[in-house]
């Protein structure tokens, strides 16, 4: 029986960079703890020397040549979706990063 | 009868021999959408004035003898899930709610390179995680200020996610629609409005330009008024794609040739515990008679056992939210899509972890950051191996189970789902009650294997305030059987 306590989720939170609202960090403690409590069963399976599958595929190390080629998409549509100004100051991004690289 | 109400193969065949033309089949289409889409709800995005081009295209390819296939013309609904160049795609979030695709998805451009016409993007679950459409961030049926309802009874869901396909299929407002399943999106939903529903064997599909969910487990598929339907627009959506890692180089046969032969002597498994506690004894019944006519056409029945299938629905809640968790780290408010950024103004900047985490959470709905943060937690230090990598291997063993019992049979039967489509609400404030619903048509995802969702019978006499009408020929009526064929197929 796992309890996803509130640290936890503020710690899972953290991982997934989600900001939550202390209602939304109690209610997702309660709901996915028992999703956990359901997903747990699988230790009741047996699966010494089993391998685990990553792709039902099998296929290994789908390569191509490194060749360039024309992609089709134009400066034009690629500007379709770039925002009218970019507003991300340089100095808050460093420090961000200082900030994260020192914890 | 209404051109709307045709089958692709009765639409072809009257085009072909001149009776009707793509325009007026289009129009059509477009009519029935202007009279029941308020109450149905199953389109975000029209797009007539691009439908009525494309049908006028396909109308001077064909009088000038140019046609490009026998889906010449016809107009299609595509999930908005798949990026269509230069037509919004939203993954039905909000994150997404501007979101103009400068690339088209390979199925959709192979749709559109065999001369078929785009209605508009149907209906789903937010990033394609649900069962019912509910989570779904817009409001597109009008009457009732509500997500996509169910054409047959309108107090019920049409199923998830690719709830607005089905519903759009069912309801005659296209003459066929794609969508995606990861572990059911297009069975239950199929099953849910009384269409036709194939989820391919995994590879068999290009995923490329299709917003991933969870990139083992997706697959591209139609849905069909008809299991002939189904059968001609698979052959157009298959094929080796050099932009999907994971495309299969098989052959891609005439898959419509395969239909209507017959069965004397096809092995079908009926698994014992698809068949036991939580199944509704009303969609038993409706399986059982089913059984039995295949057994009259021929067919033999064997019983089997799939102990390991079980387990197949934690399997799929630990690895799908992992692979979630991976594939919506894009959604970061820099990138593309709605950013936190815009509210503020330069002189008010931000940190760059705030503008990642709040963009996201005011951008996503609950039930993608549920799986979010359920996919951070299994992949995460100290309970990787408890979670993600015993998923992994149990994963193994389903798949090995599958091989096994098809060594005996050639098909496995079973209902699609538990119980018959449930009402609005129901479900939505408990999660795992949702996820339960799934527990039929998840085992094909982590195996890979082909499964499409037949049309068996009803369970109720069907209400309809608004009518999908009366089935036309070849249509069987409403609720659930499931098909597991062997990959032989």
């Amino acid at each position: 029986m796992s309890k996803l306590d509130i640290s936890q989720i503020e710690h899972i939170a953290k991982l997934s960079r989600l900001k939550l609202t202390d209602e939304e960090k109690k209610l997702y403690s309660e709901q996915l703890s028992s999703v956990l409590d359901y997903v747990e069963q699988l230790s009741l399976v047996d699966t010494k020397d089993v391998e685990p599958t990553a792709n039902i595929t099998g296929l290994k190390n789908v390569l191509r040549e490194d060749e360039v080629e024309e992609s089709g998409i134009s400066h034009e549509d690629i500007k379709l979706n770039a925002q009218k100004k970019a507003v991300l100051n340089l100095k808050t991004v460093i420090l961000s990063c200082q900030e994260s690289l020192s914890k | 009868m209404n051109l709307n109400e045709l089958t692709i193969k009765e639409a072809s065949e009257k085009l072909a021999k001149k009776e009707i033309t793509s325009v007026e089949l289009t129009e059509a289409v477009f009519n029935r959408i202007d009279k029941v889409e308020s109450k149905v709800g199953a389109y975000i995005t029209l797009c007539k004035e691009k439908a009525l081009e494309m049908a006028r295209a396909s109308d001077e390819r064909r009088k000038n003898n140019k046609i490009l296939s026998e889906i010449d013309g016809i107009p299609i609904a595509v999930k908005d899930l798949f990026l269509t160049k230069g037509v919004r795609t939203t993954a039905a979030s909000k994150i997404l709610e501007d979101f103009l695709p400068i690339n088209e998805s390979t199925p959709t451009k192979k749709l559109w390179e065999a001369g078929a016409v785009l209605i508009g993007k149907t209906n789903l679950d937010q990033f394609a995680m649900g069962s019912s459409t509910e989570t779904s961030a817009y409001k597109t049926s009008k009457e009732f200020d509500s997500t996509t309802r169910n054409p047959w009874n309108l107090e019920n869901v049409p199923g998830g996610s690719s709830g607005g396909s089905a519903a759009a299929v069912a309801a005659d407002e296209c003459i066929a629609a794609i969508g995606t399943d990861t572990g059911g999106s297009i069975r239950q939903p199929a099953s849910f409005c009384g269409i036709t529903g194939l989820k391919p064997t995994y590879g068999r599909v290009s995923r490329f330009g299709v917003i991933a969910m969870a990139s083992s487990l997706d697959q591209v598929g139609p849905m069909t008024k008809t299991v002939e339907d189904s059968a001609i627009l698979l052959k157009y959506l298959s094929g080796w794609d050099k932009y999907d890692s994971t495309s299969s180089k098989k052959d891609v046969p005439d898959y419509a040739k395969s239909i209507n032969r017959n069965i004397k002597g096809l092995k079908i498994g009926i698994p014992k515990e698809f068949f036991g506690e939580g199944l509704d004894p009303k969609v038993n019944k409706v399986i059982e008679e089913a059984v039995e006519q295949l057994k009259s056409l021929g067919a033999e029945v064997v019983d089997i056992s799939l102990p390991t299938a079980k387990y197949a629905l934690a399997v799929y809640y630990i690895l799908m939210p992992a692979e979630v968790s991976s594939n919506l780290a894009r959604f970061d408010g820099i990138r593309y899509g709605h950013s936190t950024i815009k509210k503020q103004d330069a002189s008010n900047s931000q940190i760059l972890e705030e503008v990642y985490s709040k963009s996201r959470a005011e951008g996503f709905g609950s039930e993608a950051k549920r799986r979010i943060m359920l996919g951070s937690y299994v992949l995460s230090a100290g309970y990787y191996d408890a979670y993600y990598k015993k998923a992994q291997k149990v994963r193994t063993l389903v798949k090995k189970e599958f091989d096994q019992v098809f060594s005996k049979v050639d098909l496995i039967v079973t209902p699609v789902t538990p119980t018959p489509a449930f009402k609005f609400g129901e479900k939505v404030s408990d999660p795992l009650s949702m996820y339960l619903s799934d527990v039929m048509t998840v085992p094909a995802n982590p195996a890979g294997l082909p499964a499409i969702s037949i049309p068996a019978g009803f369970t109720d006499a069907a209400s309809t305030k608004g009518g999908a009408g009366a089935p036309a020929s070849g249509r069987y009526s409403n609720r659930g059987e499931g098909f597991i064929p062997d990959k032989r197929r």
